[in-house]
């Protein structure tokens, strides 16, 4: 599913990543711990998380997150936005809780970061 | 690939510049063309290690050293040092403070994680003299793929 139609799915705003809302995603995760993250394959994925600091930022980068999506409304300090732009990480927000968000985007046909329904 | 070796410092608590290492270590062996897959592993095998490093210890060194057929990535610092190595293995074991699991960390699966994505992996921690984590990394052969 193409990031604009994630955005559509999600009611979601686009904080950073213009330029990327033609990429391409198929798998998601969802979590707050970010060892989680990088405890499977995520290259390409797209990641839901209610934090909003530079280590959500950083540990995106290292795992390969294609894009990142915070719930619950939340928007990201100034700095924060800043490195997710100078190291191409395109940031949404949506208004639903991690709950709704997952149930969406699963309904939409995104697995897990396993490839699993 | 010859002899390519480089460390950086690692400020403990510094949660505003923490990962910034392993970012330049991911970008240094991306710019080298380092396969793709290997440069996750060791990426995240380093990141896992610097946060190590920024929550639990008294600043650090993280290297990397790049020789023709396997990468060294070592993090060391000079203590307190791990308490149970064995403990802190495995996954779901964590010692971090309320404050780290707000801001995502903790989960106790740092060493775990770097366990399985390093080809081989040496702990050596005492208590009062601190921790050397190396991990190695082999370029020529299938390594392991997560």
């Amino acid at each position: 599913m193409k990031l604009t139609e994630i955005a559509r799915v999600l009611d979601a705003t686009l904080l950073v990543g213009e330029d990327k809302l033609g990429i391409d995603i198929t798998r998601c995760g969802a979590s707050d711990l970010m060892s989680d993250i990088l405890a499977g394959p995520s290259e390409g994925s797209l990641l839901l998380t209610g934090l909003t600091t530079l280590q959500v930022i950083r540990t995106a980068s290292i795992a390969g997150i294609g894009v990142i999506v915070f719930v619950r409304g939340k928007t990201a300090p100034p700095e924060v936005l800043e490195l997710a732009r100078a190291g191409g990480m395109p940031l949404m927000s949506a208004p639903h809780s991690m709950f709704v968000a997952c149930g969406r985007l699963h309904a939409h046909g995104l697995s897990g970061l396993n490839g699993h329904r | 690939m010859a002899g390519l070796r480089k460390s950086f410092f690692i400020k403990a608590r510094d949660f505003v510049h923490a990962g910034e290492a392993s970012i330049r270590v991911q970008s240094l062996l991306k710019s080298i063309h380092v396969d793709p897959r290997l440069t996750r592993r060791v990426a995240v095998c380093s990141y896992e290690g610097e946060m190590n490093v920024v929550m639990h210890a008294d600043d650090g060194l993280l290297s990397v050293d790049i020789g023709p057929d396997r990468l060294v990535l070592e993090v060391t610092d000079p203590g307190p040092g791990i308490a149970d190595v064995e403990r802190a293995m495995q996954p779901g074991f964590s010692t971090a403070s309320d404050e780290l699991h707000e801001m995502g960390f903790g989960a106790g699966m740092g060493l775990p994680n770097m366990k399985k994505n390093a080809d081989e992996i040496l702990i050596d921690s005492k208590i009062g003299q601190g921790t050397r984590v190396r991990m190695t990394f082999l370029i020529q052969e299938e390594g392991k793929n997560t």
